[in-house]
């Protein structure tokens, strides 16, 4: 059971702050929420929105048809009101148009809060937002305890302000007395071990459980956040986040960190990523360890700068001139950003490659509860060797070759009498330039060789969900993954034997488990983007034909019912 | 005292012989020596270019990376170690034109590195295009019209920038170079040597008696902390070329110390465990 909840306003209006507010009280009382953010690109004005999803069971994708309404503005009434149920309730702020709306709206309950004048009256009117959170918990019988405890947390800084919200809380809690109708929520108890987060925070997280100490980058919505998450964190962890003049510095400095011993990240979305490419080849040939994040918005060029989309796939998996190795991994949702974030880092610098991890808008702001990552099976490989062995080094060879590719890696200073080399330019074991057929040769295959035994033991092949025998195979890769999940359940209630392979690994391509499903039933591919990428590579890397593609590319997520519906109408019917 | 030959400064260059780059190597091997440092002990970053090529022709860590990007993973480098001399090393091409943006933006962080341009007014490993230094005067294969932009004046530049050391030097006065060097090198801050560096093969203009003819040494009783002084001398150009420190300020907080998170600490040495972030998750309950 599910309850459905959208935020409206203009950007300015405190969505965020609300967002926020009421998200970790519906979490801290024992609910599972998905809550997911819709913003223009614009400061101030404008519309903007966020949808809070909760339940007592675990949800995986965004809603449109929605129960409680709270609008902000005029505005935000129009463009929802179609989605509300028509046992649901609109909640806005102010009288003015009634009738009008009314007429339209017959059977839901339309309950006008005059939230302004009430947080004038408590002597603040940016409290206002505080009085809807006071009106919604009662219209959700809930009662205030916790929401106190979270505006406690939240302003604790303030005690004056504190003490206005409080009174805003309760004072909308009174309000809400006269609205008729009532919402019945499932019983829910708090639970400990979970936490809330969004996607932008699990990658900042997984980076620096990974030991990353350099995060350099330039802003870029929406990658910023992983970013912000960091650079707030930066004092406490002991790190460094620096705001390079351009993604090329960005990138060149986390190389320079690199190259000096320490785990270093950079992070853009498609176009910034563009300008880091020439460094993404340089990282393949200097065989410097990198992980690089790109969150996902469409393009081309500039796009839409605050949507979604998944369309750099086929970029990022051919970024970089000439042939060397990289790997590239699409996360799924939260809980997959940090252990592949974590992973990665690790990933890079056992091979040392660059490892591009591909997250998206969507994925970016969603916000989940999902259980408190588990620390204690994490452990960190070490690419360098040990300060014993360097001790022992007289003729270091930074590209030495060997069996499976991988040379021993040492840092600057780390070798008492020798140096450390590393080159863009072809070179030698050494690290000095060559022009000569044979090494060149030689060295090409041996950064190959490092692929092969990326591929042998640490290439992930995707998840796969449903019964061993399936009439039809969803497949999808990254953040598609939680409305695919839900949409294959809805599929099972209907009587259909479906499965879902998702993929995290996209580049090199895990082709076993697609393989072992592909025969027999009908396939069906959904991707965010408008010329499914993903079933390209595939048929480009396997020679198989995948039977439908569902695409979705106007800067929206896909929601599980679309899914769903499409599937039905298309592939089914 | 620490031998020169260390940084094996013979070793076989791919370089014309007559090359201003021999003899800012050999000064720059001399230097090292003197001043005590072991290879292991410096590390260059440099880009692509002849100038660029350095760190393969003198021991010392290096980093030949892209074309114009030496300075930015010199500053990844600088948090990452402070132990480290950190030296770029790059052609006017490559620091002027291709790495612009980095070299303005670096000397507002005042990183502790001394940055080397070997300025030979001419692109000379893609065969003798115009650089951001040209002469007007000078035609080449690219500019059959002669050169479209005006030079580039890369010591006013850095100084009205607010750079902490600009100091510029000629290949063809060995001991000048050396001390500039040495300035820079132990200059806590940013420190900019603009090079005179004749390439024989592609500059027929800035030849070594061009060079030899027009700069002068600036003498004891010029104030090289007086910033308008130094505006002056950074326009002098033509028949008579100032070298020596044109411009320096003492005292201005370095890249690092606004990090105070990390102090003095050598962040290589470190190493983290995941278990050490369990406040991370709690923070998120
Ligand atoms: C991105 C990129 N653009 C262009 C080049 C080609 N290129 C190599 S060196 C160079 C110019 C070098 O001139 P300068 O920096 O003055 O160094 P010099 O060779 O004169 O020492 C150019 C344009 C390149 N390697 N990479
Ligand atoms: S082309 Fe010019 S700069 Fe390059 S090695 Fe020859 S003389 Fe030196």
């Amino acid at each position: 059971m599910d309850f459905n909840l959208v935020i409206a306003g203009e950007a300015g209006q405190g969505l965020n702050t609300l967002n926020f507010v009421l998200s970790k009280i519906l979490f801290k009382s024992g609910f599972h929420i998905y809550s997911t953010k819709n913003y223009e690109s614009r400061v101030r004005g404008g519309h903007n929105f966020m949808k809070i999803r909760f339940g007592d069971e675990k949800i995986t994708a965004p809603k449109d048809e929605q129960d409680i309404l709270l609008a902000l503005n005029k505005a935000s009434i129009e463009i929802h009101q179609d989605y509300v149920k028509d046992d649901g309730i609109m909640i806005y702020n102010g009288e003015s148009y009634e009738g009008e709306l009314r007429e339209k709206n017959q059977d839901k309950e339309i309950f006008s809060l005059e939230a302004a004048l009430i947080a004038q009256d408590i002597g603040n009117g940016r409290v206002a937002n505080t009085v809807f959170v006071g009106v919604l918990l009662k219209l959700l019988g809930m009662n205030l305890k916790i929401a106190e405890e979270v505006l406690d947390e939240y302003f604790r800084r303030a005690e004056d302000i504190k003490q206005m919200n409080i009174d805003a809380l309760h004072k909308g809690y009174e309000k809400a007395e006269v609205a008729k109708r009532r919402f019945e929520m499932p019983e829910v108890t708090p639970r400990d071990n979970q936490i809330l987060i969004n996607g932008n925070q699990a990658i900042g997280m997984g980076a620096a459980v990974a030991g990353v100490q350099f995060y350099s980058a330039y802003p870029m919505t929406p990658a910023t956040g992983v970013m912000n998450y960091l650079a707030k964190r930066q004092n406490d962890l002991g790190i460094v986040v620096e705001q390079a003049e351009d993604e090329i510095a960005a990138i060149m400095m986390a190389l320079g960190g690199s190259y000096s011993g320490i785990r270093s990240m950079t992070g853009s979305s498609g176009g910034g990523f563009a300008l880091m490419t020439e460094a993404v080849s340089f990282a393949g040939i200097a065989e410097l360890p990198i992980v690089i994040v790109d969150v996902q918005r469409p393009g081309p060029a500039t796009g839409l700068p605050t949507r979604t989309e998944q369309a750099d796939l086929l970029f990022t998996i051919n970024a970089g001139h000439g042939d060397f190795p990289k790997m590239v991994i699409a996360v799924k949702d939260a809980e997959d950003a940090f252990y592949q974030t974590f992973r990665a880092v690790n990933l890079a610098e056992k091979y040392q490659i660059p490892v591009i991890l591909l997250s998206d808008q969507f994925l970016a702001d969603a916000e989940v509860n999902v259980d408190a990552f588990d620390l204690e099976e994490l452990e960190n490989y070490n690419g360098f060797i040990s300060d014993k062995e360097a001790k022992n080094i007289t003729d270091y060879r930074r590209y030495a070759f060997s069996d499976d590719g991988v040379s021993p890696m040492a840092y600057p200073g780390q070798l008492e009498d020798d140096i450390v080399l590393i080159d863009s330019d072809e070179h030698d074991e050494h690290g000095h330039i060559i022009e000569d057929a044979e090494t060149r040769v030689k060295m090409v295959d041996k950064r190959f060789d490092k692929i092969d035994k990326l591929i042998m033991e640490d290439l992930e092949e995707p998840e796969y969900v449903g019964p061993e025998n399936i009439d039809y195979l969803l497949i999808g890769w990254g953040s598609t993954y939680g409305p695919l999940q839900e949409a294959r359940e809805l599929l099972e209630q209907d009587g259909h034997d479906v499965g879902l392979l998702t993929f995290s690994d996209v580049w090199p391509l895990p082709i076993e488990e697609l393989e072992d499903k592909i025969d027999g039933p009908t396939s069906i591919i959904v991707e965010n983007n408008g010329t499914a990428q993903f079933s390209r590579l595939i048929s480009a890397e396997t020679g198989i034909m995948i039977n439908h593609e569902l695409v979705k590319y106007n800067g929206r997520p896909f929601t599980a019912h679309e899914i769903y519906e499409a599937i039905q109408e298309e592939v089914i019917d | 005292m620490v031998n020169p030959e260390i940084y094996e400064p013979n070793r076989e260059t791919a370089w014309c012989p007559g090359c201003g780059d021999i003899p800012l190597r050999q000064c720059l091997a001399e230097v090292l020596a003197e001043l005590e440092l072991k290879p292991s002990q410096v590390t260059m970053f440099t880009g692509i270019g002849q100038a660029a090529k350095m760190p393969h022709y003198i021991k010392v860590n290096g980093f030949n990376g892209l074309h114009g990007r030496a300075l930015p993973p010199a500053i990844g480098m600088r948090l990452a170690n402070p132990e480290m001399k950190v030296i770029v090393e790059s052609g006017d091409g490559d620091t002027y034109a291709e790495g612009g943006n980095h070299i303005l933006h670096n000397i507002r962080r005042n990183p502790d590195i001394a940055h080397f341009v070997h300025n030979n007014q001419i692109y000379g490993l893609t065969k003798g295009q115009a650089s951001p230094t040209s002469e007007e005067t000078l035609t080449t294969s690219t500019q059959p019209n002669g050169i479209t932009q005006r030079p580039f004046n890369p010591v006013k530049f850095a100084i009205a920038m607010g750079a902490t050391f600009v100091a510029r030097s000629f290949v063809g006065k060995k001991e000048h170079l050396k001390a500039m060097m040495k300035a820079a090198i132990n200059h806590k801050g940013y420190a900019l040597i603009d090079i005179l560096q004749p390439c024989v093969s592609f500059n027929k203009i800035n030849t070594y008696q061009w060079y030899m003819k027009r700069v002068y040494e600036l003498g004891d009783d010029y104030n090289s902390t007086d910033y308008h002084d130094a505006i002056k001398k950074a326009d002098e150009w033509g028949d008579n070329i100032p070298i020596g420190i044109i411009y320096k300020a003492e005292g201005v907080p370095i890249f690092r110390d606004r990090h105070p998170q990390i102090g003095d600490r050598v962040l290589v040495k470190e190493k983290k465990h995941p278990r050490e972030f369990q406040a991370l998750i709690d923070e998120l309950k």
